[in-house]
């Protein structure tokens, strides 16, 4: 018996040693050799030179996972608690921009936030251009009233010399959005939403409703009854909607080659570069891959202890 | 003599226009026992649910310590609850899930003056490790706190649930059949169990169950419900030796229920024969239930009997044997120590005690007779259909 059922599991298997196991142990020895071949540390030590671009992936990624969880998870909670009618088409809508093609969304995101594009023309026409203009006026004589005031003092008292910005632009005809990092977080947040909500609706549509009226029964209020018994119990969905979001996001080349317009540089685009682009490196890209990947495993482990329990839905 | 604490008055529940309760009328002593008994849809969870809050009934208040209560919700009620299936917390050991009604901040007390500035109070990690503790030895379950859920049986969840409830001292425990998923071993241990806590706690349990023998055997009172409605109240000894209708009298116990005519006070007649009887104050000639219990039947010689009879089947239950006996077409559970085999005729002796009268209601002729799904049986179903006269005050209590 034993046998015959190991029989079926030998096409994935192949497929997995074939097109996963082969690969990393490709990336891996590249990452150790240099064009030549040799063995070399070099590809690691070079590491140091692209820690902006590491920090500046692991922080959008966390913003835009921290802002997915956020809208994410009350509307998991109020599909989970609304009737199967919201439930479908609440999903509908959830899905419906992933039926799209990814480069067509992200695309339509370009035109939405350019300079003269759609959403800028509102803002102009309902006056809110002219307000931020006003806002940064007011925030630009405020800072060089600190400047010349308290921050005097304050530095005449530490010998430091702090200086607040009073340059903000007053003469916008737009308000730039496209090529920011809000732009890379929106993006982001846009197209791996849907990951975040369903494992985290999945779990909470399945919560026995009898744990919520014993905890009631015992005296819990509402909010109560949330931070003690509903959030605790979705964490496993909670932590592999997380994961679903961030390990995707942190990677990620297209969203902030297009929405970032290079000024934004992430890992994936970095990547990128070295393999198919102007600074053609494939060993210090396989170095830097490596290296991500090993960073992301740590990142999901450390989470998972926080998730205790035996039930861990993501375990890597 | 003890003091009303809960009152149900004219309580009627509706879900989707089908009414699940329909005018219920009960009143629940302080420590008392008193058992919710009916078939599964009869309303006795509803009625539970509506004690503890979960459900606001359509119609109708409930009352506790004299205080409407209908739009309070469940947090702030002194009752608890032992659920169904435990509703055990997962994610918590047993000490915290026993701990978790008393890690919540209370309203401070005497400050019950609706409107007023009501300050949460904590209780101290010194005094709920004192009270869970106090309390898993209770149940039997010291040296458990540290366990998972997961890895409890389910007579120890079951412990753990009872534990949860009563660490918060309330005034009531409601207990929606807590024993419903243990095995009948464990069962009758944990109705003795039950039984002792009650009575060592000192605090009121109103129990739900469709098992009548565990009602017989734990409550001070039992309520007999059908179809959202109670059909009687009593202590279990007046249930069973006076039910007040067919459907009582089959539900609790067996009972032969025979169609009997009322001659007078004290004489009842059935199978064309007059029977003495301890009953009365019935309208001449009225037509009423008899109920014989099995157990009440002596068989005797053929020639000695008041009424004879030929055995069809015979079935040994270990005390006793169950025996059913043809009587004219109509069929008795007669339970008896002594074998009589299938084709045997015998006789039989009513003493007067051993027959009950009750009023017709529309449950008559529905049960009581042992030839199941036999013509007969059909014949007489469709009788009933047309003499419901009288529900009787069903919504009264037997005074006690």
């Amino acid at each position: 018996m034993k046998n015959k059922r190991a029989f079926f599991v030998i096409p994935y298997v192949g497929w997995m040693t074939l097109f996963v196991v082969a690969p990393i142990i490709i990336v891996a020895v590249y990452a150790f050799t240099t064009a030549g071949g040799e063995f070399t540390l070099d590809n690691f030590s070079r590491m140091g030179t692209y820690a902006s671009v590491f920090l500046r992936s692991f922080e959008l990624a966390i913003i835009a996972t921290l802002i997915c969880l956020l809208i994410g998870y009350p509307l998991a909670y109020v599909m989970a608690k609304e009737g199967p009618r919201f439930q479908r088409i609440a999903m509908v809508l959830i899905m419906l921009p992933m039926w799209m093609n990814f480069l067509l969304r992200t695309y339509a995101w370009m035109s939405l936030l350019e300079n003269n594009g759609l959403i800028n023309q509102a803002f102009s026409a309902l006056g809110i251009v002219d307000l931020s203009n006003a806002i940064n006026g007011g925030l630009n004589s405020f800072c060089a009233w600190l400047n010349s005031g308290l921050l005097e003092w304050v530095n005449g008292l530490l010998g430091s010399d702090f200086v607040l910005n009073t340059a903000r632009p007053t003469d916008q005809t737009f308000i730039r959005m496209l090529f920011t990092q809000g732009a890379v977080v929106l993006g982001m947040v846009y197209n791996y939403l849907p990951f975040m909500v369903l494992p985290i609706y999945s779990v909470l549509v399945k919560m026995d409703n009898s744990l919520v009226e014993a905890a009631r029964d015992l005296g819990a209020n509402t909010s109560c009854v949330f931070r003690r018994v509903i959030f605790p119990l979705s964490l496993p969905g909670v932590l592999s909607g997380v994961t679903m979001v961030f390990v995707p996001a942190v990677s990620t080349f297209a969203i902030s080659k297009m929405l970032g317009g290079g000024t934004q540089l992430m890992l994936g685009d970095l990547i990128e570069m070295l393999f198919m682009g102007s600074a053609y490196n494939p060993n210090l890209g396989a170095a830097i891959s490596i290296v991500m990947m090993l960073i992301v495993v740590i990142c999901m482990w450390v989470m998972n202890r926080f998730g205790e329990g035996e039930e861990q839905a993501v375990i890597l | 003599m003890s003091k009303e604490l809960i009152r149900l008055v004219n309580c009627s529940m509706a879900f989707d226009d089908e009414l699940v309760l329909d005018n219920i009328n009960l009143y629940i002593n302080d420590s008392e026992f008193l058992t919710l008994l009916g078939p599964s849809g009869c309303g006795k969870t509803t009625t539970l649910r509506i004690i503890g809050g979960f459900t606001t009934p359509t119609a109708g208040e409930v009352l506790f310590d004299g205080v409407r209560i209908n739009d309070v919700p469940p947090h702030l009620r002194q009752v608890n609850t032992v659920f169904q299936r435990y509703a055990l917390f997962p994610h918590l050991n047993v000490f915290e899930n026993v701990a978790f009604g008393l890690r919540i901040p209370k309203a401070e007390e005497g400050g019950d003056a609706e409107g007023k500035k009501k300050k949460k109070v904590k209780i101290p990690e010194r005094e709920i490790k004192e009270r869970v503790m106090e309390m898993l030895e209770v149940v039997s379950l010291k040296g458990f706190e540290h366990r998972h859920i997961t890895e409890l049986s389910g007579g120890q969840q079951q412990r753990v649930a009872i534990a949860r409830a009563l660490v918060n001292r309330p005034k009531v425990l409601l207990l929606d059949e807590p024993l419903g998923a243990l095995d009948l071993r464990l069962r009758k241990d944990m109705q003795n169990e039950l039984k002792r806590i009650q009575q060592q706690m000192g605090i009121t349990f109103i129990y739900v169950t469709h098992d009548q023998e565990e009602a017989l055997a734990m409550s001070d009172t039992i309520v007999v419900m059908d179809q959202g409605k109670i059909q009687q109240i009593g202590r279990p000894e007046d249930i069973y030796n006076e039910p007040k209708n067919a459907f009582v009298a089959d539900f609790i116990g067996e009972s032969n229920i025979l169609d009997g005519i009322m001659h007078e006070d004290y004489v009842v007649e059935f199978f064309n024969r007059k029977f003495k009887c301890l009953d009365k104050g019935f309208a001449p000639m009225a037509p009423v239930d008899v109920v014989i219990r099995p157990e009440d039947i002596d068989i005797v010689p053929e020639a000695e009997g008041q009424l004879k009879g030929t055995v069809t089947s015979v079935t040994f239950k270990g005390v006793h044997y169950d025996t059913i006996v043809d009587f004219k077409g109509f069929k008795w559970l007669i339970q008896t120590t002594d074998f009589h085999p299938v084709g045997e005729t015998i006789g039989i002796i009513l003493n007067p005690d051993d027959i009950h009268i009750m009023h017709k209601s529309q449950y008559s002729g529905m049960f009581g007779d042992y030839s199941s799904y036999s013509e007969e049986y059909d014949e007489m179903d469709d009788v009933t259909l047309l003499d419901e006269e009288d529900e009787d005050e069903e919504d009264e209590r037997h005074e006690e």
